[in-house]
């Protein structure tokens, strides 16, 4: 019986539908633990109170969110080392998050639940974002002004919550003052003293130009005194507040508003509290710049380097894949060629990513552009201006990188489109660039869409080339701002697959960051899952309607 | 539109303007066309230019050294006393020659016009019986005088840019002033006299019937140098008869003498009041004689050259039980007659020899390579210096000349041998294969075994091969033939999904959530690849048990489905029984049990991790082309084989498979590419040694990874640079020869369907 049934070969079916079943395990499952470990980041969780004692030690007490669970054999336990008590079956360690890194010098700790002797949630536990030091876990005591106590217990928090919101005013201005204006007038001031040495090399550095530089100068001084003055005043407000603070073992602290982003009581809030404070957070991680080093706040710069990155790959991957591709569809004669053209595409997709960037790093930026900068910027040697990895370079090498998809692509387009309707196109007299022109190619440009989505796709998940061709962990500056030329090809920049490697492999603390790596792994999937979604769905439209063409 | 009015407003001008519109629209079509097709072959020339570029960044490495003569002139300063030794500064403008009278002439290297002549001072009534070489980066020099006395002198060379150009001024200093010190205090002549000289200075000479050790070392608290100086004395115990040369280190601990008859004597002076014999060794053939002797940089080896013509590098070897003995790592054949000078390179580990017959030569020492041989004027030279930067040399020549030459020789230090095969390097016990790119210490060596890298890539890829294989192929059968239309529908893109997912997450995850979780689970994982598959056979058969009616609630086809709720159940059991299974047979942890049982060492991130992340990456690609070949087997063929009575499996394994068998090779071929030359994944998830270990619970470093690591760091056109650029043209030409031949099968097999 058994041994007919193995002959019919239908367990081997069974085998082989487990294989498929396991892939479409791993490819939700995946999906899943991003999403679960991404999205909870954002989540305000549940603070405790610990009163905890190890083995031998004097009670202490804790607070903090229990971020992990480890639950360890009693065999495992004692392998490893730990004393283990006759009747304790498993080992159960929890990893705390209890913040205050500036006083205790560690965000985490584990603690084992053996050793807990009582655990709660005071309502009155708050917890601060700040801007340096991580989170401070404790509880509110007092807002002082100026170094005098203006509210205490209960009436504090109210008053603190309002000082906090126009601390954060003050910080936002403070910043735009920084970032935008200071730095507009520093960028004025580099092109000055450019100008001047261009002026210098060049032999015509004149009495006039001379004076003309001097005059700018001065200008630009003067509004720099004007806006040091106002920040100095800036300053002046936003440190006049502070908080007084308590620590779980009984530390005061205080605390100046200029350093705190934000303060809530996570026990307190209600679920439609939570949400709210969810959205914010998010709204902060989509839309901020990060803080203390990369593992707190927001991925603004990231984001926006990646897509100014794909954008200008796609201006530059998008014509000449669509012409390779009517090249080999349209105008070769399908022969050797072709054959080897394919062969070619084919190779260029197979090549491994890093090779690119080593080629991008060696001929575009050292090659290509080390001779931009000696032909057109010599008054900036010895620093590089193209000469060093940036902007342009990744994008024309990850151009390269994503030429094979476009090419693909817009061949399968070109090749679903019946002859007829070129036939019909050339019978009316058309020559075959308007047959083209006004027939072939409208019609097949959902096709390059798809391509070109494909590309985007690819391009905003790769990372090792770009990690040679211009790519950095902290760009000071956007590539594009207010100042001239706007657009600067020349600016590293930061990409969201790159933050991830460096946030989750290089920071100093990788425990703090890795809930920010997960929520930034998660708003990459998405974005795509969803380009290779729309690209799918574009085709299989395609199809449809080519499909009735022909019928 | 506007053509279209335009020929409606001018009926009259039609014809005319029609000429001119239509010849315009074939020079507009003559355009489109050259312009697609220069665009189409841009595709070719991208690939080519890649493939060029890399070769042309490579090629250099494998480019011959070269010298050249520059000039040559009669020896400068023809003062009494002949050249003693010849030195050049960095520039290689200034040169040089000291003279057995204790005469220091400075020359111009270029033209030897004499730009000032110094003379050391001297004695009245003394002279000089002997001198000694210290380290040629520090410039020192001793004399060794008739009365027992030496003097250590110091070159000197001041840059100054008057009016923005380059001037460089020659002097000469004395660290331990200008009065000679006594060396011997009999007053016997200095016969020989070795010495080296930095923070401390270290003197070792034979006068009267002893070698003498004298040593003088800094007091900190003076500042005041003769003041500050703390001398040791002290006697070798070493017949002195036959001594013919001495040589002391850079960190004065060791010191070698040499005797006529072959033998080295090796010291060590680290206590400089009790120097210690550690070793006596014949280096030479019977017969012959030692006629030079020169440390490589780093003074961990010795040069020695004999009158065979024959250099060997001696290096010291730490055996078994540490201690360190000279060793013969290799030798040079460099010429038929008697090795008169070896000089070596001051930063890298290259020396120049120069033979009686004037022969100079250039070499490699651990790349044994030969890399410049001239002859260079009359035979029975005399001196010859390299420059430091090792791009230029002096040889004053039997006729009494002083030839200036040029050296091109920018990467000594790699060849096939250095790439590919073993290489002893100093201070390991045997030669080995290493990769080590840099090191914080200047006399580091780098070491470029490509070996190690290419043994890491092909771990990784293997062990990724292994996982991804069986999976995304048996996936592949079921999907393309037995899985229902309405199903695979959705299960063909979700698979073809994963491909589309950035590797930097799928490194991310597996570097810091798998790897931990694989370390804690490690047996669990081991239950999983036993557990799973039986779980799936068992369900097999019991569902194949169950009533009719049940088995026909689920349309064929869907199997898969069903199988999603045993398999996670499986595998949730197999984690479950993790561990209570390593506390029944592996005493709590497997890891620890591998360890002390089969001394396996576990790595966090390891093979095994790599393994899995990758094969994740890997499954779509080859799911997809194998599916897609599996699928598109012509339908009479399975249909003929089943009308013949064959079951739905013999008809896919000897019909289907058959068939479709070179779009599997391609597909897995394809896969391997991907996996050879995948970069973030295995940054992330190894921890990137360089170790040649095929332990699965090892990391690695592969060949990409390394670039990742390593290239932002190179400096531009160092060796270095282009051995990271080698290591692309290797991932390179893998993954084209790789894809080519997946391409052309593929294109065969297209064109057999379609003739079937």
């Amino acid at each position: 019986m058994i041994k007919q049934w193995f002959k019919s070969g239908s367990p081997w079916i069974w085998l082989n539908a487990g294989a498929v079943s396991i892939c479409l395990i791993f490819v939700v499952g995946l999906l899943g633990l991003v999403t679960v470990k991404g999205g909870g980041h954002f989540w305000p969780f549940q603070v405790a109170e610990f009163v905890y004692q190890e083995q031998g030690g004097q009670p202490e007490t804790l607070v903090g969110q229990i971020t992990d669970t480890s639950v360890t054999g009693a065999a495992m336990a004692k392998a490893a080392g730990y004393d283990m008590a006759e009747d304790e079956d498993t080992l159960v360690q929890y990893l705390i998050k209890t913040g205050n890194r500036d006083l205790t010098g560690a965000d985490f700790r584990w603690i084992r639940e053996r050793n807990i002797q009582r655990q709660r949630f005071p309502a009155d536990i708050i917890v601060l974002e700040r801007r340096e030091w991580g989170n401070f876990y404790g509880y509110l005591i007092a807002v002082k002004e100026g170094g005098n106590t203006i509210a205490a217990g209960e009436q504090a928090l109210p008053v603190v919550q309002e000082r906090i919101a126009a601390a954060a005013a003050i910080f936002k201005e403070i910043t735009r003052i920084e970032k935008k204006e200071i730095g507009a007038i520093n960028y004025g001031l580099e092109r000055l003293r450019l100008k001047q040495k261009r002026f210098e090399l060049e032999n015509r550095w004149e009495p006039a130009a001379e004076k003309r530089i001097a005059a700018e100068k001065a200008d630009y001084e003067a509004d720099y005194e004007r806006y040091q003055e106002q920040l100095g005043e800036l300053y002046r407000q936003i440190r006049r507040d502070s908080l007084v603070a308590r620590t779980a073992s009984g530390k005061e602290l205080e605390i100046p508003l200029d350093k705190v982003v934000r303060l809530y009581r996570p026990n307190a809030m209600s679920l439609g509290d939570k949400t709210v404070h969810y959205g914010r957070k998010l709204i902060e991680f989509l839309t901020d710049s990060p803080r203390e080093a990369n593992t707190e706040g927001g991925i603004f710069p990231a984001i926006f380097g990646t897509v100014m990155m794909v954008i200008i790959m796609s201006i530059i991957v998008t014509p000449f894949g669509v012409i390779a591709a009517v090249y080999l569809r349209e105008y070769a004669k399908q022969g050797f060629m072709t054959r080897l053209i394919r062969i070619a595409v084919n190779n260029l997709a197979g090549v491994p990513s890093v090779v690119y960037g080593v080629f991008g790093l060696g001929f575009f930026v050292y090659i290509v552009g080390g001779n931009i900068d000696r032909l057109f910027y010599p008054e900036a040697a010895p620093a590089p201006v193209f000469g060093t990895p940036g902007l342009l370079w990744a994008s024309i090498t990850l151009a390269l990188l994503t030429l094979p998809v476009v090419i693909v692509s817009t061949e399968e387009g070109l090749a679903r489109i019946p002859k007829s309707i070129r036939e019909g196109s050339l019978a009316l007299g058309a020559t075959k660039l308007e047959t083209l022109w006004r027939t072939v190619l409208p019609m097949a440009s959902p096709a390059m869409m798809t391509g070109l989505i494909l590309a985007v796709a690819r391009a905003a998940g790769e990372v090792a080339p770009l990690m040679l061709v211009g790519v950095v962990k902290l760009a000071p500056s956007l590539p594009l701002d207010g100042n001239f030329p706007f657009l600067h090809l020349d600016r590293k920049f930061m990409h969201l697959g790159f933050h991830i490697y460096d946030v989750g492999f290089q920071s100093p603390n990788v425990e703090a960051a890795r809930p920010l790596v997960y929520a930034t792994s998660l708003l990459l999937v998405i974005v795509i899952i969803g380009l290779n979604l729309a690209a799918v769905q574009i085709r299989n439209h395609l199809r449809e309607k080519y499909r009735a063409l022909e019928g | 539109m506007s053509e279209t009015n335009l020929n409606f407003q001018s009926a009259g001008t039609q014809i005319h303007a029609g000429g001119y519109y239509f010849q315009w629209r074939l020079l507009k079509d003559h355009l489109a066309r050259y312009g697609v097709i220069v665009g189409g072959l841009g595709v070719i020339v991208a690939i080519a230019l890649i493939f060029f570029f890399l070769l042309y960044s490579v090629f250099p490495l494998f480019m011959p050294a070269t010298a050249e003569s520059v000039a040559h002139y009669e020896v400068p300063g023809k003062m009494p006393g002949s050249t003693v030794l010849l030195a050049m500064e960095e520039q290689n403008e200034v040169a040089a020659r000291f003279t057995d009278s204790g005469q220091v002439v400075f020359f111009e290297a270029a033209t030897g016009k004499t730009v000032s002549t110094e003379t050391v001072p001297i004695p009245a009534g003394t002279t000089v019986t002997s001198f000694g070489q210290g380290d040629p980066a520090e410039g020192v020099v001793v004399y060794g005088l008739s009365n027992g006395r030496a003097l250590i002198v110091k070159q000197q060379y001041k840059q100054t840019y008057p009016n923005g150009e380059r001037v460089i001024t020659p002097s000469l200093a004395f660290p331990l002033g200008e009065t000679p010190l006594v060396v011997d205090d009999t007053g016997a002549a200095v016969e020989k006299i070795a010495v080296q000289a930095n923070d401390e200075a270290t003197i070792v000479a034979k006068a009267g019937n002893k070698i003498r050790l004298v040593s003088f070392e800094k007091q900190e608290s003076l500042f005041d140098e003769e003041a500050g100086l703390e001398r040791t004395d002290a006697v070798l115990d070493m017949p002195v008869y036959n001594l013919t040369d001495m040589i002391i280190d850079e960190d004065q601990r060791n010191l070698y003498l040499v005797s006529s008859d072959g033998r080295l004597s090796f010291f060590d002076i680290s206590n400089k009041s009790h120097p210690v014999i550690r070793q006596h060794q014949n280096v030479v053939a019977v017969g012959e004689k030692i006629t030079s002797l020169a440390f490589l940089n780093g003074d961990l080896s010795l040069l020695i050259g004999d009158s065979s013509g024959l250099v060997s590098q001696w290096s010291q070897v730490r055996d078994e039980l540490n201690r360190p003995a000279l060793q013969k790592i290799r030798s040079f054949k460099v010429s038929n007659s008697p090795v008169i000078g070896i000089h070596a390179e001051q930063r890298r580990k290259g020396f120049m020899t120069l033979d009686a017959d004037s022969v100079v030569g250039i070499y490699h020492s651990t790349a044994e390579r030969e890399l410049v041989k001239e002859t260079i004027g009359e035979p029975g030279a005399v001196a010859a210096t390299l420059a430091p930067k090792a791009n230029a040399f002096l040889v004053q020549s039997g006729d009494g000349s002083v030839h200036f030459w040029h050296v091109d020789n920018e990467h000594p230090e790699v060849s096939m041998q250095v790439f590919w095969q073993e290489v002893w390097y100093e201070s390991y016990q045997k030669p080995n294969y290493i990769w080590q790119s840099s090191s914080a210490s200047n006399d580091f060596e780098p070491k470029y075994s490509l070996v190690p890298l290419v043994f890491g890539t092909l771990k990784a890829a293997f062990y990724s091969m292994l996982f991804a294989v069986p999976l995304a192929l048996m996936g592949a059968i079921y999907t393309a033939y037995f899985m229902a239309p309405a199903m695979r529908r959705y299960v063909k893109p979700s698979i073809e999904m994963m491909g589309a997912l950035p590797t930097v997450i799928l490194g991310f995850l597996a570097g810091l959530w798998l790897a931990p979780f694989i370390e804690t689970h490690l047996a669990g994982l081991f239950a999983l690849f036993m557990l799973v598959p039986l779980a799936v056979m068992l369900f097999a058969a019991f569902w194949h048990n169950l009533p009719e009616t049940i088995r026909q609630q689920v349309p064929e086809g869907w199997d898969a489905a069903l199988l999603i709720p045993v398999i996670l159940l499986s595998g949730w059991l197999a984690f479950a029984v993790s561990e209570p299974l390593e506390a029944l047979l592996f005493n709590g942890s497997l890891r620890e049990w591998l360890k002390a049982e089969l001394g396996i060492g576990y790595d966090q991130r390891n093979a095994l991790v790599v393994g899995v992340a990758m094969g994740f990456a890997v499954i779509p690609t080859i799911f997809s082309i194998a599916e897609d070949a599996i699928f598109s087997v012509p339908k009479h063929l399975t249909v003929g084989s089943l009308a013949l009575g064959a079951t739905p499996w013999q008809t896919m394994i000897r019909v289907v498979l058959l068939t479709a068998s070179p779009g599997i090779f391609s597909a897995i071929m394809i896969g391997l590419g991907r996996a050879v030359g995948e970069t973030m994944i295995v940054l992330m998830a190894t921890g990137n040694t360089p170790v040649m270990d095929l332990s699965v619970f090892q990391g690695m470093r592969t060949l990409s990874a390394n670039i990742a690591v390593e290239m932002p760091e190179a400096e531009v056109n160092s060796t270095h640079y282009r051995v990271l650029f080698l290591a692309a043209l290797v991932l390179f030409l893998f993954t084209f020869i790789v894809n080519t031949l997946a391409e052309i099968i593929r294109q065969r097999l297209r064109e057999k369907y379609s003739s079937l």
